[in-house]
């Protein structure tokens, strides 16, 4: 058991950028869904199609989900949420394919995720409330959280990082160790329950991102429903 | 003894696992009790119960995987064994 699951590979080299497992699989994936996409909205119509009523109808528990945790209308969050949990979805099962490792149980992706939910953090916060207002929520309740509300931003940040990168990667992980001490069919179970560990652990990421990005925008929020005509 | 930090590296790896796993075992022990409870009372709310009760046991089972990340990270990233 010599292969870290800490490190990757370079499988080959594009000039001078090394191209690994992961990043192959991370734009397959991509691929695969922007063509699903483009390929079932090409002809929208008010009679949907088959595959048009359950693009609805996910598109719908999406924004149910984004209505209930962040009590704001979905518009301009759908797409950054709903890309985030179909993705994260498609690469945790995506290790079901044999011989296709979930990008996932690498912590480069989970990091690149990471990164992109603490920039849409700052920018919802800074677009709803100004630099200055957003600014301000730092001093809340009081101006001596200023440096725990910053660690703050940053360690809940890494913590949603390990956590898809750990529950993934050790699911990898136990497979590899039940298939290196017993045969062909005993890891199916374990298989299995990863099936599962992936759909959770993709909704607790989006449902994590989320919260982060409702805090950021919730004061708005408050105001908004001060006022008696806005809905 | 040339290899100690080795021999001390996965005698630690071994003790955050087995340490790290205590706490979140009780807790997602709590958890279903308390899951069966409320189902025991209120069998209608079942499907919620349970829905909340998943989510919550893997962000539970999270704290037992933080423990797994840092004895791999002493395993196979260790930064004092070259």
């Amino acid at each position: 058991m010599n292969h870290s699951p800490l490190e990757t590979t370079a499988l080959f080299h594009i000039g001078p950028v090394a191209i690994t497992g992961p990043v192959i699989v991370t734009w397959a994936i991509m691929a695969f869904v922007v063509l699903f996409a483009v390929a079932v909205t090409r002809r929208l119509s008010l009679l949907p199609s088959k595959a048009q009523t359950v693009l609805e109808l996910f598109v719908g528990a999406i924004d149910e989900q984004i209505r209930g945790t962040m009590q704001v209308e979905p518009g301009p969050y759908r797409a950054l949420i709903g890309t985030i949990f179909i993705f994260i979805l498609l690469a945790n099962w995506s290790s079901l394919i044999p011989g296709v490792e979930a990008p996932t149980a690498h912590l480069e992706t989970d990091a690149a995720f990471g990164a992109i939910v603490f920039c849409a953090t700052i920018f919802y916060g800074v677009r709803t409330r100004g630099l200055s207002g957003y600014l301000a929520t730092f001093t809340e309740p009081t101006w001596v959280m200023i440096p725990l509300n910053i660690v703050e931003q940053i360690t809940r940040i890494f913590s949603l990082i390990v956590r898809l990168f750990g529950n993934v990667m050790s699911g990898v992980f136990i497979g590899a160790i039940v298939l290196s001490l017993a045969g062909l069919f005993v890891p199916i179970p374990f298989m299995a329950l990863d099936v599962m560990t992936g759909a959770i652990q993709a909704y607790i990421f989006t449902v994590l991102a989320m919260v982060f990005i409702g805090s950021a925008v919730a004061e708005q929020r408050q105001e908004s429903s001060t006022t008696p005509n806005r809905k | 003894m040339d290899n100690t930090i080795q021999m001390v590296s996965i005698f630690a790896a071994a003790m955050a696992v087995s340490f790290g796993a205590v706490a979140p075992a009780l807790g997602e022990g709590r958890a279903v009790a308390s899951a069966m409870d409320a189902i025991a009372r209120q069998p209608d709310s079942a499907g919620t119960v349970s829905r909340t009760l998943f989510v919550g046991l893997a962000m539970i089972e999270t704290m037992a995987i933080y423990a797994l990340v840092i004895a791999l990270l002493l395993l196979f990233a260790n930064p004092f064994v070259k």
